[in-house]
This record gives C-alpha cells, structure tokens and sequence, in this order.
C-alpha cells in the first residue's frame, strides 16, 4: 500500500504544479479526485499481490511443462496462440486500427465508405495481432536454440528502415506507434514469466541473457507487418 | 457514489479482454500438458486480485486522473496560453511551446513509474538477477527515457519533422550501444521498450499528442498524432543501456581507486 502510494506521488505532483502555478486555475473536483486516486493505490496494490501468487507462477509453470514434455509442436502452438490471442482482443489496439482507417481514407488509400474502412480496420488489427504471434514464436525458438538477440533485432531495425522507404507516408506514424501499444498488462508479466521459465528448464541458459527479449521482438514486428500491410492495401 | 456504481461494468469489460488470455492458458493446460496447475487454488485467487486490481486501478484512473490529463494537455497546446494574455504577432515559434515539453516530460516520468507492466518486470529483473539489478534503479532508467523520448517526441510535432529520422537515429544509436553495454542487460533493456507504453502512459500520451497536433499550426491531427508512443518505447532502450554502462563505469572507477590505495 505504502509502495503503491508512493508510486503515484509522482503523477500527482506533476498535476498539482502544472495546475498551481502554470495554468493557475484549481480543479474544480478535488474530492472526486481523491477518491479516484485512491481507487488507483488500492487497485495497484492487487495487482502486484496477484501478480506474485497467480501470473508469474502460471506462466513459468507452464514453460517448465513444456519444456518437460519436449515437444516444440506445442511449444511453438502455445507461443503463438499466446501471442495472437492477446494482442487481437486488446482495446488500445481496436482503437488505433479505427483511427488508422480514417487516416487512410483521409489520404485516399482506401474509399471513403464504411465497408472499407471497417475492412481496413479489421485487417490491420488481424495484421498486428498475426505478427505478434509469430514475433513470440521467433523469441521462443531463439531461447531453443540460442540465436544471438542482438543480431536479431538489429536484422529487424534493417528491415524496418528498408519498409519504411517504400510505404506511403500516413501510415508510417501508426505503424511505429503499433510496436508500443500491442503488449498489455496482463500480456507483459505472463511472455516475461515464459521466457523466464523456458530459460530456466533447459540447461545452458541465462535466465537473464536469454529469459528477457520477448517483448522486443513482440514490439519491433508489428512495425514491419504494418509497413507491409500498407504497401499492400 | 459515481464510481462504485460503476465497478461491475468495468469488472465484466476486464474479465471479456482477459477471456482469450485465460481460455488459453487453462486450454492447454487441460488438453496439451494435462498435468493439473501446481497451486491451482493459488494461482486462480491470485488471478481474480489481478483482475480486481486493473479494474480499480482502471476506475480510479478514468474517473480522476486521464480527464484532468486530457483537460490540461489541450490547455497546455491551447494558442490562447501560448500566445498570453496579449495577442502576438507572427507565427509561434517552436521554443514558445516550452511548457509542453516540460508537461510531456514530467507527465512521461511519472506515469511510467506508475505503470504496473513495468513495475512486473522490474521485479522479475530484480529475481532473475539476483539482486543485481534493482526494482527502483531499473524503473527510473526507463522512465527517464519516457520522459525524454515524449518530450522529444512533442518537439517533432510541433516543428514537423519527419517521425522516421528520429526513429531511425534512434536505432542507430541502440545498435552501437548494443557493443558497448553489458551483455546481461542487452534483451531486458530491448524489452522496456515494449512494456513501458501501457495502461497508464498510452491514454495521456495519445491526447497530448492529438492536442497537439489539433492546434500547431499546419499539423494534422491524423497523421501528426501519432508517433510520440513510438519514442515513448524507443528512448528507453537507450536509457536503459545507458544506465548499466554508467553502473558498471562508476563500478571500476570504485575498484581502480580501491587498487590505487
């Protein structure tokens, strides 16, 4: 509670000094605020708890099976249904895929009809969700076999610079925007926890050098795939 | 009560987002490993503190915080406070716009440290390093980097620069810190990039940038918008680097010094 209290002090401060002395007007619910701001420590506070007695043991539970049971199949079937299942449903990306719609009708990539731009919409959010599917496959077989993430990601970062020369230019800043936006709260904690059980179960890796980079690659594919889908559409 | 009223709603949104999550999870729990869950009565109460705890967490942000965030980011842009008081000739320059990115600084710090994605990995960072890496140390060197990446970011909206030299220069510079940086902090500081930009940050990030780009002028909204949660999740990285190169300078000159006496 106290940690989570002093969390928010910070946001808190921000807010009463930008309203204080830059804006100079008070906000006119201060109760309401407080109130709300409470509900935010009690709600952090849970989530914390939860995340030690539920999430992280979930997640390398279930790495640790896999990795017993020694079939890559369903390993990589997990990895990817993992990914594609969080990422299709997640709110913040349902809403960038609209906004990007009228982006591109806006710039007459597509007709200015709401069947297109609902089709647009979906296939941008099947887009992303497809690429964050097949980033934690890509992560997953990297902690198998021991590629090198460095490489990787800058092989990645190539492709990127190289796609973004070639698509049209409305699409460029939802694209970038896409990598940031995929990977939720609960998303987070459960590919950490995996990568840092399947690093633990096979011996010869670092949980530190190899369990961590999931979520890079889970960032940096959907530029690409959005990139692509844009030159494409 | 407004909000207490407003509880189950919110619960049953958060448990319908979490449904693919936990159908498959328990999916090939029960049908590919089918061994039962260690725990399990652990891991299921564990769960529903989650799920409580987003939705409080959520509540009491959309009630209080992001209506105050969104109403003073579109005051902060508005022409009438940048101008004065008295009206100024000319077009506004990009330094008249000082407060914004003071704003988007300080409001990138202080989210990213409240941000319960990145508060998970830091103390996974923490276990898997066995005390090495510390919860605190890690989440200031990417909230930092939040901080400066949106600022920077506000800086771009407001000149109108092209948001793929900055992005670019920014992997350049990841990649030759890349070589330098510890090995063992390389994939988690890859990783802060991803986990930085969520609950808290993305809602008050987005309207500082549609304020933005709303009332610069010659900015379109629906294409200058967008962008700033692409440097939100790109300056980290470096940050991050950044961070352990210092520790581990700072740790050397300690040990060269202890060797000289």
């Amino acid at each position: 509670m106290t940690e989570s209290l002093r969390d928010l002090a910070p946001i808190i401060l921000v807010i009463a000094f930008f309203q204080i002395f830059v804006l100079q007007q008070p906000p006119d619910n201060v109760v309401g605020l407080l109130v709300g701001t409470l509900f935010v420590v009690i709600g952090l506070t849970f989530f914390v708890y939860g995340l030690e007695m539920g999430l992280f043991p979930i997640g390398e539970s279930m790495a640790n099976a896999f990795a017993r049971k020694g079939s890559i199949f369903w390993l990589l079937t997990f990895a990817f249904a993992l990914g594609f299942g969080t990422t299709v449903a997640e709110p913040a990306l349902i809403a960038i895929s609209e906004e990007a719609s009228e982006v591109a009708a806006g710039a007459g990539l597509i007709k200015l009809s709401d069947d297109a731009m609902e089709s647009y919409a979906n296939g941008l959010r099947y887009t992303v969700a497809l690429s964050v599917g097949v980033a934690i496959v890509i992560g997953v077989l990297r902690i198998l076999m021991n590629w090198s993430i460095h490489y990787m990601i800058m092989t990645g970062y190539i492709i990127v610079v190289i796609v973004t020369a070639f698509a049209p230019e409305e699409i460029i800043g939802i694209a970038y925007d896409s990598g940031g936006v995929t990977t939720s709260t609960i998303t987070v904690p459960l590919v950490t926890a995996l990568g840092i059980g399947l690093a633990s179960s096979i011996s010869g890796r670092n949980p530190m050098v190899d369990g961590f980079g999931l979520i890079a690659f889970a960032s940096l594919m959907p530029i690409i795939f959005v990139l692509i889908y844009g030159i494409l559409i | 009560m407004g909000l207490i009223s407003e509880f189950p709603g919110l619960f049953l949104e958060t448990l319908l987002d979490v449904f693919p999550i936990a159908a498959i999870i328990f999916g090939f729990q029960f049908f590919v490993i089918r061994k039962p869950v260690p725990n399990l009565k652990r891991v299921l109460i564990g769960l529903f503190y989650v799920l409580i705890g987003i939705t409080l967490f959520l509540l009491g942000l959309e009630q209080a915080l992001f209506p105050l965030g969104r109403l003073m980011a579109a005051q902060l842009t508005d022409p009438a406070f940048i101008y004065g008081v008295q009206a100024v000739t000319g077009p506004l320059r990009w330094q008249d716009y000082i407060w914004v990115y003071l704003f988007a600084f300080s409001i990138g710090l202080s989210t990213t440290l409240a941000e319960p994605a990145l508060i998970a990995v830091a103390i996974k960072a923490n276990e898997v390093s066995a005390g090495a890496i510390g919860i605190m140390g890690l989440r200031i060197a990417v909230a930092l980097g939040v901080a400066f990446g949106i600022a920077l970011g506000s800086f771009r909206i407001v000149t109108g620069t092209p948001l793929h030299y900055y992005i670019i220069a920014g992997y350049v510079v990841v990649i030759i810190q890349t070589f330098f940086a510890p090995k063992i902090i390389v994939p988690l500081a890859y990783d802060s990039g991803g986990v930085t930009t969520s609950t808290v940050t993305v809602p008050l990030v987005a309207a500082l940038g549609l304020g933005l780009a709303e009332t610069v002028p010659g900015r379109s909204p629906l294409i200058d918008g967008f962008g700033l949660i692409a440097f939100a999740s790109l300056f980290p990285m470096i940050s991050v680097m950044a961070y352990a190169q210092l520790s581990e300078f700072w740790a050397e000159r300690e040990k060269k010094k202890h060797h000289d006496d």
